[in-house]
């Protein structure tokens, strides 16, 4: 038998989800206002170590999308879906756009964060629900 | 400082070759090199080797004396990865390395098998030069991420699909020439136009294709080429590298490459020599978009107006700084470990007048290579001039 953990979560990001699925997505902050996303303990812009734990604004703006055709095996029942940098003040986040036909997307649709399940492993999907 | 000289090249050829092993498409290039070089496989002392996915590809690690074998030199061998910047970061501390006196001699290779895998694998082994947590898991692709910058750039500075287009076609075009391109046949701007879309904007006639292959060079200090008085007109000049956040969407800008203007800046300042001064240029096109920011950030292009630089024929192979007169990433192929030195190798040649399209640039003296990992987190610059020999 094998003793592989496939279940073992990853530290950080897993507890990011499951706050993002309470509404509660939440970014670090560094003295100079740098945002980062966890897992962090130093600020990658400055190298500061005493990051404040802030919210994340209730809802961003896509900076930029893509509808993706031919994805990685661990979307290929999803495709095609459209993958959008979404800007929520001091952070930006890649995320699949949900809620609404693909090709309609556009730059400065205003979203929400939600988490989604990919149709092709059930995993969890850092997603932008449009407002 | 003394300069490196490039003493011997060779290449596979880049294509679709599944059943054969990344260890034997090296040894092939190894011997092309060695004999193109003149130098003894007892004078190495070092290999500097570029890998990326060879556990995923192969289920092989520590590559770099498996490669050593390979490649006949009882030598201590280090792979290099940087995502497709791997051979670029493995020349240049291979430069580092002869400048600083510690050897004279040493092979820098890579090879990439990759075709094996299928286009599902390739794609999926490709996302991992990608932050896993913040952009695979989301979805994003590489010709996704490419398609962000392109979307991010059309949105900024203008342009359209068809401008990326003329890349293609250029690149197909200078391929036409190069035996060990993976595509030597010509194509039209509708055809790139009408492809199937992989990660809009960006079609199959954008994106490279998947490749295997492999590259590799001699390269030697200035008085070893003079003592064994070796054939080596070119030398390396100037080296530089850039890093830059590892997501996408933590660059400071969605369509510039930081991480290469720093690379490209540092390796003109290193070899003396400005944008001005290059009269042609080896870019990283993995995606059409790609040759475009790689153009702005090296200044060949004033930033906004590297769209359109194939299109009026600024970049084409009798314009003004031709560009990628191998074929590039695009038509040549990109066995991803390899590309980085395979860019040496072209450049060399080019301007050493052994090219098949060195009779578009009979003057050119100066070329650079610029090799890029992941959506530029990585970057690599390199400078070479043709040197004037006793």
């Amino acid at each position: 038998m094998s003793d592989a953990k496939d279940d073992v979560q990853d530290a950080g990001f897993d507890d990011w989800l499951d706050a993002a699925e309470d509404g509660e997505a939440y970014y670090f902050e560094c003295p100079d206002g740098h945002g980062s996303l966890p897992p962090r303990r130093v600020c990658p812009e400055c190298g500061a170590t005493d990051l404040e734990q802030q919210p994340v604004p209730e809802t961003g703006e896509i900076a930029t999308f893509t509808v993706t055709h031919v994805p990685t095996p661990a979307f290929e029942d999803d495709a095609p879906y459209a993958t959008a940098i979404a800007d929520f003040g001091p952070v930006r986040i890649t995320g699949q756009v949900v809620g609404i036909d693909p090709e309609t997307v556009g730059n400065g649709l205003e979203v929400e964060i939600d988490v989604t399940v990919s149709e092709t492993t059930d995993e969890r999907v850092v997603s932008f629900r449009p407002t | 400082m003394s300069n490196v000289r490039v003493a011997g090249t060779g290449l596979t050829p880049f294509g679709n070759t599944p059943e054969r092993t990344s260890r034997d498409l090296f040894a092939e290039a190894t011997v092309a090199a060695f004999e193109d070089s003149g130098v003894p496989r007892e004078d190495v002392d070092a290999l500097f080797y570029g890998n990326f996915m060879g556990e995923l590809s192969e289920h092989q690690g520590h590559q770099g004396p498996l490669m050593a074998e390979a490649a006949g030199i009882q030598v201590p061998a280090t792979r290099y990865e940087a995502a497709c910047a791997s051979s670029g970061a493995a020349i240049r501390d291979a430069v580092v390395r002869l400048r600083n006196g510690e050897t004279d001699v040493v092979v820098v290779g890579g090879a990439e098998r990759m075709t094996n895998l299928g286009t599902a694998g390739a794609t999926e082994a490709l996302a991992i030069a990608a932050d896993d947590l913040w952009e695979v898991r989301a979805g994003m692709t590489f010709p996704g991420a490419y398609a962000l910058m392109a979307k991010a750039y059309f949105e900024e500075f203008g342009g359209e699909h068809e401008d990326l287009a003329h890349i293609a076609v250029k690149n197909h075009e200078n391929a036409l020439t190069n035996e060990k391109a993976q595509y030597q046949s010509a194509i039209e701007v509708e055809d790139v136009l009408e492809a199937p879309q992989v990660s809009s904007p960006l079609g199959l006639y954008d994106s490279c294709p998947i490749s295997d292959g492999a590259a590799a060079v001699v390269l030697t200090s200035e008085a070893y080429a003079e003592k064994r008085d070796l054939e080596a007109p070119v030398a390396i000049t100037g080296t530089g590298q850039g890093g830059d956040r590892m997501a996408l969407h933590d660059r400071d800008h969605l369509a510039r490459s930081p991480a290469a203007r720093e690379a490209g800046e540092e390796a003109y300042a290193d070899a003396g020599v400005s944008a001005t001064d290059v009269d042609l240029a080896e870019v990283h096109d993995c995606f059409t978009i790609a040759e475009v920011l790689a153009l702005e950030a090296l200044d060949i292009e004033q930033v906004g107006e590297g769209i359109s630089a194939a299109r009026d024929d600024r970049t084409t192979a009798d314009g003004e700084t031709p560009v990628n007169l191998s074929g590039g990433l695009k038509a040549k192929g990109h066995p991803v470990g390899a590309t980085g030195v395979s860019q040496i190798a072209e450049v060399t040649k080019l301007l050493a007048g052994d090219h098949p399209n060195s009779t578009h640039v009979p003057d050119a003296t100066t070329g650079v290579a610029h090799n890029a990992g992941g959506t530029v987190a990585s970057a690599t610059v390199h400078v070479l001039e043709e040197v004037a020999q006793p």
